[in-house]
């Protein structure tokens, strides 16, 4: 009667997580070097990016609505922000480069899949070296604006355009980082396995963003 | 892979050394008692600060040793109010209740040996404490606390000192401390969430948890997103006021007589929205855990089991989900559109179904119970009774009509007080009354606890109940002086009492404090389960082990509330005992 019921716990348990891997087992066998680190389960840390990712969406939310907000503010000071010529080319490319980005992710991804651990790095590598591409290419779009005479401070549009960028730019900084640390310094607590897998869901999440950010920004000339 | 970076030992210990134990611990029992005790220093902080407010509007030109010229000008005054509000809604309300007993017993709830992510629990223990050093600070640097309340509007609170003392340096602070305060919620919450999504006991399904883990979940849900539009919000206020952007700052404003320059036309509505959409979320959360907390007591005390289990589930659940729907009603005189206005009060008075909910499952749970009047149970009706004389006060200030009436009064400081101020704290006296013999396996003096239940009881009426009257009276709230006005001299009786009722108040807290650092050095030595409480923390040594439950984690076989069940041996059956165990005891009783 006892063993049925902690199956059927056990089994309702893991169900209601939903998410992948077993049920919560290991409790009990003692393993804990920091104590209760070690008997994290492995998906924790996916479900835990997929919440932190829900509170950066929200994050971009407050911007991209106060924007909308502030667009159709009664003072109507809101200046178009033409995304035109050589920025618009700038910005274009730097999408394509992100976007690249995570195509080079997934091919390290199923290199380290596929145990080509020289063949995972390479990738893993290139991977962060597009992502500075596409923070360099975002100074040089910065670079245009200040030519074009528009900073910071000259109206709402380019104030919004600057915090976007910069704030997307700040969390690209830290995925490249997170991407750097994945690959030289191996996690004590975390399944090398874990630590590819909710780096490339956070590198993907921040492309997605960007795509968004993109359209965002483009159709804000009008 | 993993298993060769992971030391295996037989039992987990915890750390040897007393920095790794005590300080830096990334142990969650250790982090909640940081929290507990952050909170314990920011209270005292936020109760004096308002004592002098209190002081200051009865005797307002009374003579003060410690305050340069002995006269407390009104920005020193409004600096008080900014200081009292943040401190007592950031680091008391929302450290206390989810940051401490949310730590402690969450993970023991479920459980779990600890949190998913110790060492990001504990950074976010110490991003917390730095925003509070950050928010001291404000006192002490030129010009003093910022004076644009806890919510920071602006144009007050974007253009620097020219606004005001406090409106330089000390406002920059505000700002700093809020923003790393923002950070260290988001990092707890996802900590809150995955653990209770991933750690849970096996059996421990969704409909087996505590009602305090449903709290504290839905709780952590609210602060992932709300406390990231307030930290966006607070990046443009900071641009606002360093970079020269317009944000916020509307066009031609001219302050003490000077042009502020450069402004294109921004809109001050625009943060009210940015700050309201957390703000209000922000009023549950303070407020969640303690209906958590009330509801697992009621149940514990009157011997039976929550009236309503699922509803309670439900409507937290439901106020969660609402709560992020009606921020505008802080705004109905800010000169928003009167039908958005009428939304949110429709939106906001229907919030009042799923309190009403809880309400009537507390009176149920009561209802026919084995009452034990114990000081955690005292607490936790005293939270229902502050929770409804609170809250139908929201009724009227949710209708734009009388809200127009009251809103710049003390009807309002009275409705919030009760309601979230007083009622919070009451989840927070109760838990900590509750969980004290867990926590440090000592008891507390119950009738110390009895006489501080019924002097803050009383006196917390005595302070907020009057001010209804003073507000619909037409008692400005915010003014450090309203002796000017002739038509409001009638109400210094009133203010004389709620004064007086504030520092009795204050003073029996301190009953509070010598009842706890006494009973934490030689309090009679508690048991297991003193309450005879059904949930795992009462299934462990008190205090628990490092690990929790000396690595023989337990297996969920009942909901949370089997109290009184007909035909179990005692009037408790514990989540962790197997159907064969309690039908073991059932039977030895039978034979005797």
């Amino acid at each position: 009667m006892s063993d049925s019921a902690i199956a059927e716990g056990a089994g309702i348990g893991a169900g209601a997580t939903g998410s992948n891997g077993g049920g919560i087992a290991g409790y009990g066998n003692g393993r804990g070097d920091e104590l209760g680190a070690s008997q994290t389960p492995q998906r924790a840390y996916v479900t835990g990016m997929v919440i932190a990712l829900s509170g950066i969406a929200m994050f971009f939310m407050a911007l991209i609505s106060a924007a909308v907000v502030r667009r159709g503010s009664p003072s109507g000071d809101w200046r178009p922000l033409a995304v035109s010529g050589w920025l618009a080319r700038i910005l274009w490319l730097n999408t394509l480069v992100l976007l690249g980005s995570s195509a080079t992710m997934l091919q390290a991804r199923s290199r380290a899949r596929a145990g080509d651990e020289i063949g995972f790095r390479r990738w893993w590598i290139a991977t962060s070296v597009l992502g500075l591409c596409f923070l360099a290419g975002q100074l040089l779009a910065w670079r245009q604006l200040v030519f074009a005479g528009l900073y910071l401070a000259t109206n709402p549009s380019s104030s919004f355009f600057y915090l976007i960028t910069a704030a997307h730019g700040v969390h690209l900084a830290g995925g490249i980082i997170a991407l750097l640390v994945v690959a030289f310094h191996p996690a004590r607590r975390m399944a090398r396995g874990t630590a590819v897998e909710i780096a490339s869901m956070y590198w993907h999440a921040m492309d997605a963003i960007w795509i968004f950010l993109f359209f965002f920004l483009l159709s804000g000339g009008r | 892979m993993s298993s060769s970076l992971h030391p295996v030992h037989a039992a987990p210990r915890a750390p040897s050394g007393f920095w790794r134990r005590y300080i830096f611990s990334t142990n969650h029992k250790v982090i909640g008692l940081q929290y507990y005790f952050l909170a314990l220093v920011a209270v005292t902080v936020g109760i004096v600060l308002s004592l002098l407010m209190r002081f200051h509007l009865v005797w307002p030109r009374a003579h003060l040793p410690f305050i340069s010229g002995g006269l407390m000008r009104p920005e020193q005054y409004l600096a008080l109010m900014t200081m009292h509000g943040t401190i007592m809604v950031f680091f008391v309300l929302t450290t206390a209740p989810l940051g401490a007993f949310g730590n402690y017993f969450l993970p023991i709830q479920i459980g779990a040996p600890d949190m998913a992510f110790p060492r990001l629990n504990m950074m976010s223990f110490w991003l917390t404490l730095l925003a509070f050093a950050c928010m001291l600070s404000a006192f002490f640097v030129q010009g003093g606390a910022p004076i644009s309340g806890w919510t920071a509007y602006p144009p007050l609170s974007g253009l620097g000192s020219i606004t005001g003392p406090g409106e330089g340096m000390g406002q920059t602070m505000w700002i700093v401390s809020i923003g790393i305060f923002c950070f260290a919620s988001l990092l707890a919450s996802i900590n809150f969430i995955s653990t209770t999504i991933e750690m849970r006991a096996p059996g421990m399904h969704l409909m087996r948890m505590p009602l305090t883990v449903w709290a504290w979940f839905v709780t952590a849900v609210m602060s992932l997103l709300s406390f990231g539009v307030l930290l966006a919000a607070l990046i443009m206020l900071m641009l606002d006021r360093s970079a020269g952007t317009s944000f916020f700052i509307p066009y031609g404003l001219v302050v003490n007589g000077e042009l502020q320059a450069g402004r294109s036309g921004g809109w001050p509505l625009l943060w009210e929205h940015l700050f309201w959409f957390f703000g209000h979320p922000e009023v549950y959360i303070a407020i969640l855990p303690g209906m958590g907390v009330t509801s697992h007591i009621i149940s514990n005390f009157s011997r039976k089991p929550v009236f309503g289990y699922r509803a309670m589930a439900g409507t937290l659940c439901a106020i969660g989900f609402l709560g992020f729907l009606l921020w505008g009603h802080h705004m109905f005189v800010s000169g928003m559109n009167p039908y958005s206005s009428l939304a949110f009060s429709a939106l906001t008075l229907s919030i009042g179904v799923p309190s009403a909910v809880k309400t009537f499952n507390w009176l149920g749970t009561m209802w026919g119970g084995k009452i034990h009047f114990d000081t955690p149970m005292l607490f936790s009706i005293g939270f229902v009774s502050f929770f409804v004389t609170g809250g139908l006060s929201g009724i009227f200030l949710a209708q734009p009509a009388l809200d127009n009436m009251l809103h710049a009064t003390y009807y309002v400081v009275a409705h919030f007080h009760l309601v979230m101020a007083v009622a919070a704290i009451f989840g927070i006296f109760s838990a900590t009354y509750y969980w004290f013999p867990k926590m440090f396996g000592r008891m507390m003096n119950e009738t110390l606890g009895k006489l501080h239940f019924w002097l803050t009881f009383v006196g917390a009426y005595c302070i907020f109940m009057p001010m209804h009257f003073v507000g619909l009276y037409g008692g400005i709230r915010r003014y450090a002086d309203w002796t000017g006005a002739d038509y409001l001299a009638a109400l210094r009786p009133l203010h004389m009492f709620m004064t007086i009722a504030a520092f009795a108040t204050a003073a029996a807290q301190l009953i509070f404090f010598y009842n706890f650092f006494k009973s934490l050095a030689s309090g009679a030595k508690a048991p297991e389960d003193p309450w005879r409480g059904t949930t795992l923390e009462w299934a462990t040594a008190s205090p628990p082990p490092v690990d929790n439950f000396a690595g023989d984690y337990p297996h969920v076989f009942r909901g949370p509330y089997e109290y009184s069940v007909p035909g179990a041996p005692d009037d408790y059956t514990p989540q962790h005992l197997s159907p064969s165990e309690v039908a073991g005891a059932a039977e030895g009783d039978g034979n005797v």
